[in-house]
């Protein structure tokens, strides 16, 4: 399951599709199970009358949390140590979402061998929504 | 944000995990979980972030017997004092710029965390598609029933002037 560094390089590519015409509904059930329950994100009257955006849109931990599944099923379980993201662009119902690791560099520390992996997130229309760092234990 | 305490079950994290899409048995069934090099159960890498639903005073939450700012009757239950036409932050707080983790050790399903939040930096930037953008960091530690730090989070929250415009 987990990565060998003998097998990794630095500028090795790995990509997902995170989801394909993105639902409000799951918008919803990511509210629902995170407990931010900001009406921007599931209230489409509040968020086009009061906020002033064209409808609701995702969490943006929504997001981090799908590109998390690209680098969890890459990684293997149990084994970030660091994962961290911008938030660049609003992600809204109806969007394809593809996320993509690069490896950035391979090092060790107390032992360990770690994997720095470059992450971005980006929509149907090529525009990056997010945009972070990662890293990773790996098998020698 | 108020300290408070984080019990980290099993059910909870299937929720969230069918939430974000993520269909991995670690997260959901315990037999297949004792087979893997995780052990048990163990929780997606932004888990974390669902411990607002254990703070007594998380803003983005509906209280039972408070005014809510999402509509009903009318597009907001709550009448505001003008604040600069409805902004960005959508009188929710802001928008959410930026979030990071640092994992000491791998959050698992029986785990009872206890989150302190400490104040961070604040600075200011003058963005294209939104005007004025205020930022603001927290950091988060979350300690585990035995103390040891568990995750490191720092989030950075933006206001903005207006509506971010869209590409």
């Amino acid at each position: 399951m987990a990565l060998s560094a003998k097998n990794l390089k630095v500028g090795d590519v790995h990509t997902a599709k995170l989801v394909e015409d993105l639902k409000r509904t799951q918008i919803v059930q990511y509210a629902g199970a995170s407990g931010d329950y900001n009406p921007l994100h599931t209230d489409e009257i509040f968020t086009t009358k009061v906020a002033g955006y064209p409808s609701v849109f995702a969490h943006g931990m929504l997001t981090m949390g799908m590109t998390g599944k690209m680098l969890t099923d890459y990684v293997g379980d149990a084994r970030l140590t660091k994962y961290g993201v911008r938030f660049t662009s609003q992600v809204f119902p109806g969007d394809d979402l593809e996320a993509r690791a690069t490896v950035k560099a391979l090092t060790e520390k107390d032992g360990a061998i770690l994997v720095e992996l470059d992450v971005s997130t980006t929509n149907q229309n090529g525009v990056e929504v997010l945009s972070g760092y990662a890293e990773a234990r790996v098998d020698a | 944000m108020a300290t408070k305490t984080f019990p980290v079950e099993a059910s909870h994290i299937l929720m969230f995990a069918r939430s974000v899409g993520d269909d991995n048995r670690v997260y959901a069934d315990a037999d297949y979980a004792k087979t893997t090099e995780a052990g048990g159960i163990i929780a997606p890498p932004t888990f974390a972030q669902a411990s607002a639903q254990f703070d007594p005073d998380y803003f983005l939450r509906p209280k039972i017997g408070q005014p809510w700012f999402g509509s009903g009757k009318n597009p907001t239950g709550i009448t505001r004092s003008a604040e600069g036409g409805g902004g960005g932050g959508g009188g929710g707080g802001g928008l959410h710029a930026e979030q990071h983790f640092e994992y000491h050790r791998q959050l698992k399903a029986g785990d009872v965390l206890t989150a302190t939040t400490f104040p961070g930096k604040t600075w200011e930037k003058e963005g294209r598609r939104s005007g004025k953008l205020v930022f603001s960091e927290s950091v988060t530690e979350y300690r585990d029933q035995n103390g040891d730090l568990v995750i490191t989070a720092r989030g950075v929250g933006v206001r903005t002037e207006r509506p971010v415009e869209q590409k």
